[in-house]
């Protein structure tokens, strides 16, 4: 029946299709006048707008570019060249990049991070392949984070050991923020679906460790993972500073997390648990093979948006004494001959955020779409 | 492709067996407010059940409770041998034998037509995959859609929607079918090909509990109509006598509410 009702649509189309004649829309809508009109002057107010803008833009970019650009200093010299010019000093990025990149890793050994975090990069661009989502990938991580692991550390295969006191700059950055992400989602996640459980006591304490450490800042987390975790371990255990900041960032991630995937739960409707009962899936194959799919995929905007925040916020570790990506630039800030240069310095590693962020930004816009293939209407 | 099995009687069944599902002084409350009182109810194996009454009579409710979406609260409900009670193994093992279509459709958006089908046969019952893809192609071909099988839920139409989700349900094999107001949601021209499907069902001998106000499919189909109004089986008749000689005002009132 249905069928050929759209058997008649499809013939009344084709019909309606090469019977009239093709009318096109009128010039005023089309090519770059018809957009400039539409777009930008529209209304008077909007073309007030814009004229404002363009003006702003007017005095500003000329001025950002010159900085950048033209004055700037390219050539790798002496701090008092730099001092001379107007514009950007990129030479101190040049003197300082490895200081900035890897912290205080020992200089003759940063082969290693740089290597360890190529690996990382690789094994990062692959996994964003949604055809590669089988279980070897999974294994590939663990191999990879053995190799990370004993490339950082060293102590055997005759590479020296480096204690993590000494890691620092980009690689810690990556590690403090994957860690965050890997185990603080599934445990978010954990949490979300906690929140939400017939079980009373599940309930409650899902809420109140989502409520507690939602409740105090980033900064007072780490300090208590650094400070009061010894406190909770036996005598003569220590954890050291790193893992301990690390436990931080994950335990604040999953808190933040488990409220984004609690938002995506309550969006599915009720009919979609009642089905899934009614065909008599257990609570974890419902979960698993029905919730869990929809609402993490409305949640990627949200999401996403608490990835970006995480990976930012992994700079607070400065506070207990770790030198990440910000740290490491503040530290190559000391040197007294090149004092002075901190837009060079924070510039450069704001374009190392924006990349990843931006990355992760444009994959999630990518992911959103190819899931919504089948579901949209 | 539909085996025309020979009505019988009620009665008939009775004389063949226990009940397939035997619910007494079953009673419900959602709060305060008393949704089921007192139900007594007992199917036959094979038997075609309408159920009819006002809206916020408590007919969703009480099909409802056959397969644990809700809990009564006093009153013993058995299928097929087994007692319902919060024990969840029972719970399982009656949901895999009770399969029930909704008004909603309630199909898996973020799955395809295939992957609805194979789901609960897949990871409840462990067929293997290729198998239960060769069920789930038996019974596209059985409601007339194996073409979709393919395409996600939100690319059909809202009859074409409704006949997989009683698909997903046969597809578990399951001794009953539930239906809540299977044609409530659709377009008019739509209802029939959902009807024509139930009634193909009923040919092959489906126990069926149905909750609808089509009542050509009641007279038709069903070997008992139901009349419920206030949380009570208010009535209860062959289909000839439900609608040709009706007892009780409540249910003269309906009728002549609805038959115009
Ligand atoms: N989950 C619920 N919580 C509270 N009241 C409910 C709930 N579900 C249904 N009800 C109420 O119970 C009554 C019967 O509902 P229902 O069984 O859906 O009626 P019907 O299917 O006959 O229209 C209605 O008054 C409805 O408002
Ligand atoms: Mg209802």
């Amino acid at each position: 029946m249905t069928d050929q009702t759209l058997h008649r649509t499809v013939q009344h189309a084709a019909r309606t299709g090469g019977d009239s004649p093709v009318v096109q829309p009128p010039s005023t809508k089309t090519g770059v006048i018809g957009w400039l009109r539409a777009n930008l002057f529209s209304t008077w107010y909007n073309s007030l707008a814009t004229l404002i803008l363009l003006y702003i833009l007017a005095k500003l970019v000329p001025g950002i570019i010159d900085w950048l650009f033209i004055s700037a200093v390219w050539s790798h010299t002496e701090p008092e060249v730099c001092r001379a010019a107007d514009g950007a000093c990129w030479a101190f990025i040049h003197e300082k990049y490895r200081l900035i990149l890897f912290g205080t890793y020992p200089f003759d050994e940063q082969w290693r991070p740089t290597l360890a975090v190529l690996l990382y990069l690789v094994l990062l661009l692959a996994s964003c392949n949604r055809a590669f989502w089988k279980p070897w990938l999974g294994v590939a991580w663990v191999v990879l984070l053995a190799v990370i692991g004993t490339l950082m550390y060293g102590g055997i295969f005759g590479l020296t050991q480096v204690p993590t006191t000494r890691w620092g700059g980009l690689p810690l950055t990556l590690m403090l923020a994957s860690f965050a992400l890997a185990i603080g989602f599934p445990l978010g996640i954990l949490m979300a679906l906690g929140r939400r459980s017939d079980l009373p006591i599940v309930r409650m304490l899902s809420v109140a460790y989502i409520e507690l450490i939602r409740g105090v800042p980033l900064i007072t987390v780490l300090f208590m993972a650094s400070v009061m975790l010894p406190l909770f371990l036996p005598q003569g255990v220590s954890i050291n500073n790193l893992l301990r900041a690390q436990i931080g960032i994950i335990l604040f991630a999953s808190a933040y997390l488990a409220e984004v995937v609690r938002g995506g739960l309550q969006a599915i409707p009720k009919g979609q648990y009642e089905a899934a009962d009614s065909i008599g899936l257990g609570y974890w194959q419902k979960t698993r093979l029905i919730i869990l799919p929809q609402a993490l995929r409305i949640s990627i905007p949200p999401l996403v948006n608490t990835f970006i925040g995480l990976f930012k916020d992994t700079s607070l570790v400065i506070i207990v004494g770790l030198f990440d990506l910000v740290g490491a630039a503040k530290a190559a800030l000391t040197d007294p001959s090149w004092r002075g240069f901190y837009r060079e310095s924070y510039f450069f590693i704001a374009m190392i955020y924006f990349v990843f962020c931006f990355s992760m930004s444009k994959y999630s816009q990518h992911l959103e779409k190819k899931l919504n293939v089948g579901t949209r209407r | 492709m539909s085996l025309a099995s020979e009505r019988q009687s009620p009665t008939a069944h009775a004389a063949s067996g226990s009940p397939i599902i035997e619910m007494t002084g079953v009673n419900k409350w959602f709060g305060e407010f008393h949704v089921l009182k007192e139900i007594h109810l007992a199917v036959e194996r094979k038997e075609r059940i309408v159920i009819c009454g006002p809206s916020g009579s408590g007919k969703s409710t009480m099909i409802r409770c056959i397969n644990a979406l809700e809990e009564h609260q006093r009153g013993k409900i058995v299928v097929d041998g087994i007692e319902l009670t919060s024990n969840l193994k029972n719970i399982d093992a009656i949901r895999r034998e009770v399969g029930m279509v909704f008004q909603q459709f309630n199909l898996f958006p973020h799955l395809t037509v295939m992957e609805n089908l194979t789901l609960a046969p897949i990871w409840v019952r462990k067929v293997p995959k290729k198998e239960a893809e060769e069920t789930a192609m038996y019974y596209l071909e059985r409601v007339r859609i194996p073409e979709q099988a393919q395409k996600y839920p939100g690319q059909l139409s809202g009859g074409q929607q409704q006949r997989v989700a009683i698909a997903r349900s046969l597809c578990m094999k399951p001794k009953i079918m539930l239906f809540d107001e299977p044609t409530s949601a659709l377009d008019p021209e739509m209802v029939k090909e959902v009807l024509d499907t139930m009634v193909s069902l009923a040919e092959e001998g489906m126990t069926m509990l149905c909750v609808t106000h089509e009542m050509g499919f009641a007279r038709t189909v069903a070997d008992r109509v139901i009349f419920m109004d206030f949380g009570e089986i208010v009535e209860q008749n062959r289909p000839d006598d439900f609608f040709g000689n009706p007892q009780s005002d409540r249910l003269k009132l309906f009728l002549s509410q609805i038959l115009h």
